[in-house]
């Protein structure tokens, strides 16, 4: 109850200061110009144009939605502190665990409203234009899905990086940081292992480990392999078997990237002096 | 009289800074108390013990008997209201939508939400941003959330620092009236002299330690801080009336036709009698008791290596 009202007001706090706004019109926009622009190399070839924009928005994505979700988060609790409005909500009859979860819902609520209008509007877009195939609609739900649960992780982790440090400025470069490491460091220095390591240790088992160990690489994976026609434009498709995992798998690793971080979060919120 | 909150020999380190030493204290029931320090005195990490915003290193502190850091504080927490030093919100809110999330926040009706932003006195601004509130009229939101519910056991901590002497009158109205109505007051202060006739019990912190706690009259006979005499006689006649004091007294200024006599509060009332007894000799007396700022510099100036 307590962390719903802390996640309510989250939301409204969004709302008053155009966050939510701002969010869902950035994406909104950006949704309907791949959809639209985009649309365009599809002509000629038989594609099914709902599935190159599950790809293309995909790809936007795993680089936009965790920024956007740590930018909504990072000050969640170090903000409050600097402000000086956290001593007077601890006390208030409410339990630090809630505060934690309240803030993680109240923004991923935020961004998961504006992941589903900004890509819906594209959705809704190209379905006034055309029949889209169910198979594509379902590409596109687990899309949307995926991309809420993945704004989700990174809301968990700008959580925990609020909790950890002492200042806002220290928080914000914790963000910035977390932000670079999954969404660019993390594969770059994977292809380097891979490359140099010739398959000799990291088999593909173990590539397929190490993948789950990045929220944004499980997003990838399931978007880009999620049905025949999307995997063909993915390039994922092909002779070698691209994911060993099914789906569920995939969604249960999701989950788990905001499970975790919200944990420790909570647990380093009880430890933090007032 | 039952207890509605207490600190039981309770430390508090920060680091080698040992903020709250050894410190026991109880609120009475419908008792007004002032908690009076410096700033580092230990008042505001008191106050955080109590809250359970911090747990102490040693001894306990009980809320209604329940523990407020431990896994049943936020039940502990239902009875309190609390206003925090330079209380802040989200400058986003207005008024009435804060009030009515810390409403949420306590299981209160919000029904009596306007009715309290009327009481502080800041009814008209209930649909403003917080953001565009004045110092003063944050404290009023602060004074109103810390009210929702009725609480028994009211916290505020500095309430009336960087108020102008208008706001400091309400608030000081507010707890007055908040003492009629029976609640339990605990207020933290640096002022002794303006909070005096507001409060029951003053508890003096120094150090992180208790230096004293009671009425201001018993402080006052408690204290070394001595009155101050001053006796005016006939001319010549000083010598009649040094004669026929007690024992205890000091003259400390004399002249022809004025004595100053210095003495404990407690020999204040015999050496009294004895200067009267001099008869038509003495014209007048003035007596100066200790002022609460001596009263409370003799207090805090205890050597601390006891």
């Amino acid at each position: 109850m307590n962390t719903l009202t802390i996640a309510v007001q989250e939301i409204r706090v969004g709302l008053r200061n155009r966050w939510a706004l701002a969010t869902t019109v950035l994406l909104a926009a950006l949704a309907l110009s791949l959809t639209l622009v985009g649309s365009a190399p599809t002509g000629a070839v038989k594609a099914e144009r709902l599935a190159v924009v599950v790809v293309s928005l995909a790809s936007l994505t795993i680089f936009l939605v965790p920024l956007l979700a740590l930018l909504l988060s990072f000050d969640a609790i170090v903000g409050e502190h600097e402000r000086g409005t956290l001593t007077l909500l601890l006390a208030y009859p409410v339990a630090r665990w809630q505060v934690v979860i309240g803030k993680w819902l109240g923004g991923g609520a935020i961004l998961a409203i504006a992941t589903v209008l900004g890509y819906g509007s594209a959705a809704l877009a190209l379905w006034a234009n055309g029949s889209v195939s169910a198979g594509a609609w379902k590409a596109f739900g687990g899309m949307v899905l995926t991309s809420v649960l993945l704004g989700a992780s990174f809301v968990a982790m700008g959580c925990l990086a609020s909790t950890l440090v002492r200042e806002r400025a220290t928080a914000a470069g914790l963000a910035v940081g977390v932000w670079l490491f999954f969404v660019l460091l993390y594969d770059t220095t994977l292809l380097g292992v891979l490359v140099a390591d010739q398959g000799r240790v990291v088999g593909k088992g173990a590539l397929d480990a190490l993948l789950l160990f990045n929220p944004a690489d499980v997003y990838r994976l399931f978007n880009m392999t999620a049905t025949e026609s999307v995997s063909v434009y993915s390039g994922m498709a092909g002779p070698g078997d691209p994911a060993g995992l099914p789906p569920w798998a995939y969604l249960g690793a999701l989950l788990l990237w905001s499970l975790v971080p919200l944990a420790l979060s909570v647990l380093a919120f009880r430890r933090r002096a007032v | 009289m039952s207890v509605v909150a207490g600190w039981y020999n309770v430390g508090k380190r920060y680091g080698s800074v040992a903020a709250v030493d050894d410190v026991s204290l109880e609120l009475r029931a419908g008792e007004a108390t002032a908690l009076v320090g410096q700033n580092g005195a230990g008042k505001t990490t008191l106050i955080k013990l109590l809250l359970g915003l911090v747990r102490p290193d040693a001894g306990s502190v009980r809320i209604s008997g329940l523990d407020p850091a431990g896994a049943s504080g936020s039940h502990a927490r239902h009875a309190l209201g609390f206003l925090p030093e330079n209380v802040a919100f989200h400058g986003a809110m207005t008024g009435r939508e804060l009030m009515a999330f810390y409403a949420r926040l306590k299981r209160a009706s919000a029904v009596r939400n306007a009715a309290l932003l009327e009481r502080v006195g800041i009814a008209h601004a209930a649909d403003r941003r917080v953001g565009t509130y004045s110092k003063g009229m944050r404290q009023r939101l602060g004074v109103a959330q810390a009210l929702i519910g009725d609480p028994q056991l009211l916290v505020f901590d500095e309430p009336t620092s960087g108020l102008d002497p208008a706001s400091r009158r309400d608030m000081y109205d507010m707890i007055d009236a908040l003492r009629a109505a029976g609640a339990t007051v605990l207020m933290s202060t640096h002022g002794l002299v303006e909070i005096e006739p507001h409060v029951h019990r003053v508890a003096i912190l120094h150090g992180g330690r208790l230096r004293a706690t009671g009425t201001l009259a018993e402080l006052r006979n408690e204290s070394r801080a001595e009155a101050r005499i001053v006796v005016r006689t006939r001319p010549c006649c000083t010598g009649q009336v040094l004669a026929a004091l007690p024992a205890g007294a000091r003259c400390s200024h004399r002249s022809d036709t004025s004595l100053t006599l210095e003495v404990k509060p407690q020999a204040k009332v015999a050496l009294l009698r004895a200067v009267l007894a001099a008869g038509d000799a003495v014209e007048d007396v003035e007596v100066h008791t200790a002022g609460l700022q001596e009263l409370y510099r003799d207090l805090i100036d205890e050597p601390d290596d006891e």
